[in-house]
């Protein structure tokens, strides 16, 4: 870690909470976080590679870059239209430029009464006690995590989604992030709250994309409780420009009965880090944590995922599959941790890398770590390049190399997409993954 | 001009010669069946036509319609008109048969410079074929071979050949795995693509296939050549006499 990366950070923490111009000055919890954020991101710095969960991701890059704060509003955004995945018919869509909700480029629909869904910036002025109650409070294990900290430090908007018990929102809400950096490197710690009240039911979409030609930073921290019997589907496109740096920490905790199904997927970034931690902390709670990712060039994409299966009877499946490109790089660490008297737990893990040219590299760990005695866990692991009969039987029908190729990507990365149970977003999920394939460059 | 003519081929895998100087003639519309024991080089023959990696050609050609093919890519072969039913399909999992088809026919229209088939008149082609191989059409949104059945694989094979109307298809022990009903419904299908213009070569290891895709010409393999042609009645006599009688001269 140098400490030179920091500087800059602590100078704007030091030169905004000076001015006053953090959202939230006037609330003491919410100093207080920020107080503490810095303090412990001052004390772990950047991670270097020889901390065990950033081994296989070097963040020099990231540190050599100066981002200056993105509190100016990007006013003269030339933008057509939002970039959609569902398309206009979407019934709720909220648009986030440089981490900052944009009112005028948002339509949130008519909401079933119960559901709330606005920034965190008006959640601020209009329902600061649900803020205090569940900001920070839902995540655990925090503690070695710097760019949590970092966001607390610097937290000013993102998407607070709450829905009361028993309420269902039907259609999916749609959350675009759009990272626009013309001139310099921007940075920004957008914060989300997301609570599925008792037995209600929602499907959060977020799609990632970027516009410009500056680095942008993205340090992402969202903060999940899905309650008793309530279905959470949480699907996530990053489709940010090689100038972005993309930090996601999440936490998750899955009540009793409760179902959260989620799904990222990763064409873009120059460097993308997706930390899910979900606490199955309710007997039958059940999680699904999928994901596929397709790198090239000098990409990188590192999944790190622990889920914890904290009381008898949870269940998860977590399937992770990409394919690596040029020099792509990728990274799947999986932890399951399983409590000494979370009994008949079930959990599977695979992940499965094909690495289409020979300078490609994926970096797997998972890692089990069973205190219960009556479990039933499983892992599988493989990283490969294509099969060749496949590619012969095909070509041997006329089909030419390229788009054998593509198809036989295809289908291996449209098993796992298959996961997402939404067949609209399912297909707008394999269109995306259509699209990276289409432009390769092999 | 002969459609396909392989003249003195010799190939080795990983340094051990497995075909040893094969000639064959086949002309428009002919059906030639070869025969003989297992490890004779029947197979290695079909792949080396078709262009598997991994067989080094170390002598001779092959000539399709006067061009030579041995420096030809699979795919490029396959849109002159060459095909071959293997004797294992692969299974390509998450690619639907309907898929897979549109995509290898338009493939080979694209190559030989003409326009993509048409969705419409795609799937009514498709429809009839599948109905006179006796496939379900539902068999056409499975994935390619995955887990079909021995017999649906042969038959999805002749699908295909029926979908890619090659010059020359080369059988390769098209009727391993088959039971009796299952091997005339190929053999059906088979009969069915049979023309004046389009050629074919069986390869097979025992007569009864021959009963039902009656070849002009019968030829035996042995360690790697051609050790007799003949008309059909060759494969009666194999059948009764066995490959032993070749055994001695291959040793001599």
């Amino acid at each position: 870690m140098s400490e030179s990366a920091l500087q800059p950070f602590h100078e704007q923490y030091t030169a905004l909470t000076n001015a006053g111009s953090l959202p939230g000055s006037a609330l003491p919890w919410l100093t207080s976080l920020r107080e503490r954020g810095m303090a412990r991101f001052d004390e772990l710095g950047f991670p270097t590679p020889r901390v065990e969960k950033w081994k296989y991701t070097n963040l020099r890059a990231l540190e050599r870059q100066v981002f200056h704060p993105a509190t100016t509003m990007t006013a003269t955004l030339g933008l057509d239209r939002v970039p959609s995945l569902i398309g206009e018919q979407a019934g709720h869509r909220a648009v986030f430029v440089n981490g900052r909700f944009r009112a005028e480029m948002s339509s949130l629909g008519r909401l079933p009464k119960g559901a709330k869904v606005m920034s965190f910036a008006q959640a601020l002025e209009a329902e600061p006690n649900l803020l205090a109650d569940e900001i920070d409070q839902i995540a655990e294990g925090q503690d070695d995590q710097p760019f949590y900290h970092l966001n607390c430090a610097f937290m000013e908007d993102g998407l607070v989604v709450h829905v009361a018990e028993g309420a269902k929102i039907e259609e999916p809400i749609e959350v675009v992030y759009l990272a626009a950096a013309d001139d310099e490197a921007l940075a920004y710690h957008p914060r989300h709250l997301i609570v599925a009240g008792k037995n209600s039911e929602a499907t959060l979409v977020e799609h990632h994309v970027g516009l410009g030609e500056a680095n942008t930073l993205a340090n992402h921290v969202t903060e999940i409780r899905v309650e008793p019997g309530a279905k959470l589907h949480h699907y996530k496109m990053n489709a940010e420009t090689d100038a972005a740096f993309h930090v996601s920490t999440l936490h998750a905790r899955v009540q009793e009965n409760a179902f959260y199904d989620s799904f990222t997927l990763t064409t873009g970034g120059q460097l993308t880090r997706n930390e899910p931690h979900v606490k199955l902390e309710g007997s039958y709670a059940d999680a699904r944590l999928n994901g596929a990712y397709l790198q090239r060039g000098k990409q990188h994409c590192d999944n790190t995922t622990l889920i914890e299966h904290a009381v008898p009877d949870t269940h998860c499946r977590e399937i992770f599959k990409g394919a690596l490109e040029g020099k792509g790089r990728a990274v799947f660490a999986g932890k399951l941790h399983v409590y000494p008297d979370a009994q008949r737990t079930d959990g599977n893990q695979l992940s499965r890398c094909l690495l289409l040219s020979n300078q490609a590299e994926i970096d797997t760990k998972p890692e089990l770590e069973i205190y219960a005695d009556d479990v039933v866990c499983s892992h599988g692991c493989t990283a490969g390049e294509l099969e060749k009969d496949p590619l012969f039987y095909l070509r041997s029908r006329g089909i030419p190399y390229a788009l054998a190729r593509r198809m036989m990507v295809e289908s291996f990365l449209a098993e796992v997409v298959q996961e997402i149970t939404t067949e609209d977003l399912r297909q707008a999920f394999l269109d995306r993954v259509t699209d990276w394939l289409s432009r390769s460059d092999q | 001009m002969a459609m396909l003519e392989i003249k003195d081929l010799r190939a080795s895998i990983e340094g051990s010669e497995i075909l040893k100087g094969v000639d064959l003639s086949i002309n428009p519309g002919e059906v030639h069946a070869i025969m003989g024991p297992n490890g004779s080089g029947k197979s290695t023959l079909a792949h080396v036509l078709t262009g598997r990696d991994g067989y080094e050609v170390t002598g001779g050609d092959a000539l399709f319609e006067g061009q030579s093919i041995l420096e030809m890519e699979p795919e490029e072969r396959a849109a002159v008109g060459l095909f071959l039913a293997f004797q294992y399909p692969v299974e390509i999992p998450g690619v639907t048969m309907t898929t897979f088809l549109k995509e290898a026919v338009n493939s080979i229209r694209k190559a030989r410079g003409e326009d993509d088939l048409d969705a419409m008149k795609f799937t009514k082609q498709l429809r009839e074929r599948c109905k006179l191989l006796n496939i379900s059409e539902d068999m056409m949104r499975r994935s390619v071979n995955t887990g079909f059945s021995g017999g649906e694989k042969k038959r999805a094979e002749v699908l295909q050949m029926a979908a890619l109307e090659p010059k020359l298809a080369v059988l390769d022990e098209t009727d391993s795995g088959l039971d009796i009903d299952a091997l005339k419904t190929v053999s059906d299908g088979v009969n069915q693509l049979r023309s004046a213009e389009r050629s074919m070569l069986v390869i097979t290891h025992y007569q009864r296939l021959l009963n039902y895709i009656v070849p002009d010409h019968v030829h035996v393999m042995v360690n790697g050549r051609i050790a007799k042609s003949g008309g059909k009645d060759l494969a009666l006599q194999l059948e009764e006499e066995g490959y032993a009688q070749f055994g001695e001269n291959v040793a001599a």
